[in-house]
């Protein structure tokens, strides 16, 4: 059985075979709900993508880029198939309907994904950094973050004792 | 004048005693400073309320009064031996009421570093988020470069990583219910877990180089071939540890002492495993036979017989049960896969992704230039995205790729399964003693280099 | 050399001696097993490569009950002031070993999630490199603890002298008081 998905939604198969379904940000959270109606009963995983170096990328025709995109990948157990939503997200203004609602199991990879690139998730319930100390400063995942390397100076090694 | 990175860390010391060991707001609060949503989540409630529902601080059963109950600390160090989990516990008497992990303590920035590692050297880092099977975080990393790639690996490159992924599952098994026995008291089994184990990595040491974190599946097959009288040394391992998990049987199975402390602990419903995304282990044992080994096929699993080994109460006897069958079940596959390694290719013969043997370099004008291209720049990938799942001991392991199309990944994201599976920690600790506690995170298996990536 | 050599029944050492065996012959661990290398550090204790012969296969989980701290694996921002904390409710005399090149250098992982060195948060008397280090090389750096406890002076405070790679208040910094040490960014 393979489940249908929503007609009204940009989709491609572009991407090794995989189903992406293309959406803007007004339709994502009922986007993500008629998914779960469908059948996708799992949320596997949600993440984040800085374009900032790659402004001109492949999409659709209807599909503005924007800088940071949220990637969520569903799993229907019982129908056995995959699903990949890409919501494109201003860097202007990063925020995003959570899905906690429907799939708790985001709760922590939204928080992830808040840390590390800053994109903030409305309705979230402890949307705080989960893997930086909490005062740090800055989203380090973002592009425009340095990787922070210490230059390393070689020395000659002393002689044998 | 050097002009310094301003995101370089330096070492400060303020002359107050008090050590800021402090995690602000990512610690449990009391309860009247916690939003009710985040109350319900510490409080192990997962599924949703009815539409419409609203959530009245008042009604979350806690039992005991705030005044009466103590919120303590366990970790990041601590005796149980699972890295550094942190957990905030509170706690009435000896019961456990709520639940709130605080992790982050081994973040390395594997994904940040991944970035700026080309696809030849990424493995060197993805092996290194699950050490405990790092050759399935190498098959998820390869499986998806070589699908952005469009080109796939030789047959017997695709059985050597099979065997090699089942061997990693073993010895991952076999880890944990050492250190399950450990966290239980049983120290004996942690002894006899690393015995095994032992002979398991001193095959990985003779096949790959070294003992852990391997970098030996790589994009475009496996980085040399299985060396000759390996199915000696197999066959060995095989026949040795299947006949040892009959002597963990008599050591645990029966045992009265461990059948107290870990059956009806930690339980919960497919329901809820499902709501948070648990995978592996943990939701075959609420009874959902979900192996992607046998439900999504890759590599060639869908020419091995295996049985898929599924729970029924969710709690830790069910979880201990399966892990110690599937050690069976890849024994078994094992086996299969002496007999069916077919002759071959242990790489793509494509000179852009495969550099050529160290001896042609001299020879030929080719070689040398495909083998500087490759090591320096490294291998170009076409533009595009790819998310590929692999069943690790502990779950999906899902390695998401984004290619801008040069040779350095624009964003890696291996989906780990330990960090969603902590989730459910809350759920299964509730209403427990802080003993159960220790048994239930054994259980869960998580292992921190993937959870902080 | 037994007893049969000495005509007398009795037998001369120094205390030196005695109070320096005693020390490296019983050196308890604290588990402080971070990631990778704590696999092959349990490896080392387990019944391949033993660590019991050298007295050490009792990893305490307090502090205060252990003198050598194994730091195995990977120290991140995070677990910086966490360490620093475990290190100070130990008790004197106590050792440091730092295992894994993450441990003694950063590693592979020059970033900024990573303390590049455990040194510069704590003083480490033998560092073990490698990725993650054989259980064999773990005994080595052990070993390699003993010959220097054995060879040392015995009531030489560690921080003495020793070049230890931290900014320094200029009020001073004296070991005998413990004093905190905080990992930030720079404002």
């Amino acid at each position: 059985m393979t489940l249908s998905l929503p007609s009204d939604v940009v989709s491609s198969t572009t991407s090794s075979g995989q189903v992406v379904l293309f959406s803007s940000m007004d339709r994502y959270h009922a986007l993500v709900a008629e998914l779960k109606a469908t059948g996708f009963e799992m949320a596997i995983d949600l993440c984040a993508v800085d374009y900032l170096t790659q402004p001109g990328r492949n999409l659709p025709e209807n599909i503005a880029p924007e800088r940071f995109e949220i990637v969520v990948n569903l799993l229907s157990l019982s129908a056995r198939q995959r699903v990949r939503i890409r919501l494109q997200v201003p860097a202007g203004k990063p925020l995003v309907p959570s899905i906690f609602d429907l799939y708790p199991g985001v709760e922590a990879m939204e928080r992830e994904a808040y840390d590390l690139m800053g994109i903030a998730f409305s309705d979230h319930p402890d949307l705080t950094r989960i893997l930086m100390p909490d005062d740090w400063e800055g989203h380090p995942l973002r592009k425009d973050y340095g990787l922070g390397r210490v230059p390393v100076q070689f020395k000659e090694a002393p002689g044998p004792r | 004048m050097t002009t310094i990175d301003p995101t370089i860390r330096t070492v400060e010391r303020s002359s107050t005693l008090s050590f800021e060991t402090s995690e602000g707001r990512q610690e449990m609060t009391p309860r009247d400073e916690t939003k009710p949503g985040e109350l319900s989540k510490e409080a192990g409630a997962v599924l949703r309320l009815p539409e419409g529902g609203v959530l009245d601080p008042s009604q979350i059963d806690l039992e005991r009064p705030d005044d009466e109950t103590m919120i303590i600390n366990m970790g990041p160090q601590h005796p149980s031996t699972h890295g550094v989990l942190r957990l905030m516990l509170e706690l009435d008497g000896e019961t456990v009421l709520r639940t709130k992990s605080i992790i982050g303590y081994l973040h390395t920035g594997m994904e940040k570093t991944g970035e700026e590692l080309t696809y030849v050297q990424g493995g060197t880092n993805v092996t290194r988020m699950d050490y405990l099977s790092p050759l399935h975080n190498e098959i998820a990393f390869s499986l998806a470069v070589e699908s952005l790639l469009g080109i796939e690996a030789p047959a017997r490159a695709t059985w050597i990583r099979m065997i090699m992924g089942e061997l990693n599952r073993v010895s991952s098994h076999l880890l944990w219910m050492a250190t399950n026995g450990l966290d239980l008291g049983s120290t004996s089994m942690m002894i006899y877990g690393w015995r095994e184990r032992e002979m398991v990595l001193t095959f990985f040491e003779k096949v790959t180089g070294v003992r852990m974190n391997h970098n030996f599946i790589r994009p475009g097959g496996s980085a040399a071939d299985l060396p000759d009288g390996w199915e000696d040394d197999v066959t060995v391992i095989c026949d040795t540890v299947e006949a040892r998990t009959y002597e963990y049987d008599e050591l645990l199975t029966g045992q009265p002492i461990f059948r107290n402390r870990i059956e009806g602990v930690g339980a919960f419903t497919a329901e809820e495993a499902i709501a948070l995304g648990v995978t592996g282990p943990l939701l075959r044992s609420t009874g959902v036979p979900w192996d992607l080994r046998r439900s999504m096929p890759y590599l060639a699993y869908d020419q091995v017989n295996f049985d898929v080994i599924v729970g029924t109460y969710g709690d830790n006897f069910d979880r201990y049960a399966i892990r110690l069958n599937e050690l069976r079940e890849s024994i078994k596959i094992i086996r299969q896969c002496i007999e069916k390694m077919p002759s071959g290719d242990y790489r793509i013969q494509d000179a852009k992704v495969t550099p050529p043997p160290r001896g042609r370099i001299d020879e030929s004008m080719e070689a040398l230039i495909h083998h500087f291209k490759i090591f320096t720049e490294g291998f170009t990938v076409p533009e595009g995205e790819v998310y590929v799942p692999v069943e690790s001991p502990r779950g999906e392991l899902g390695c998401y790729i984004v290619s801008d199309g040069s040779s350095k990944p624009l964003r890696i994201h291996v989906r780990a399964p330990s960090f969603v599976n902590l989730q459910v920690l809350p759920l299964m600790l509730r209403g427990g003693l802080l003993s159960d506690a220790v048994a239930c995170i054994s259980s869960v298996d998580p292992v921190m280099g993937e959870v902080d990536r | 050399m037994g007893l049969e050599q000495f005509p007398h029944n009795f037998v001369t050492a120094k205390v030196e001696d005695l109070v320096k065996w005693a020390r490296y012959s019983s050196m308890w661990p604290v588990t402080f097993g971070l990631a990778c290398c704590a696999i092959e550090m349990m490896g080392a204790g387990g019944a391949d490569f033993d660590l019991a012969r050298f007295g050490m296969e009792v990893f305490r989980n307090s502090p205060r009950q252990a003198d050598l701290m194994i730091v195995a694996g990977r120290v991140s921002n995070k677990m910086a002031p966490v360490l620093r904390q475990v290190y100070d409710q130990m008790m004197e005399p106590k050792w440091v070993i730092s295992m894994g090149v993450c441990a003694s250098s950063g590693g592979m992982f020059n970033n900024y999630a990573i303390v590049q060195g455990v040194d510069q948060i704590v003083p480490v008397d033998v560092y073990a490199p490698g990725c993650p280090p054989n259980p064999e090389t773990l005994m080595h750096a052990i070993l390699t603890l003993h010959e220097k406890i054995r060879t040392g002076e015995l009531t030489q405070r560690r921080a003495a002298g020793e070049p230890l790679r931290l900014d320094a208040k200029p009020d001073g910094w004296t070991p005998e008081v413990p004093d905190a040490v905080r990992v930030s960014t720079p404002r």
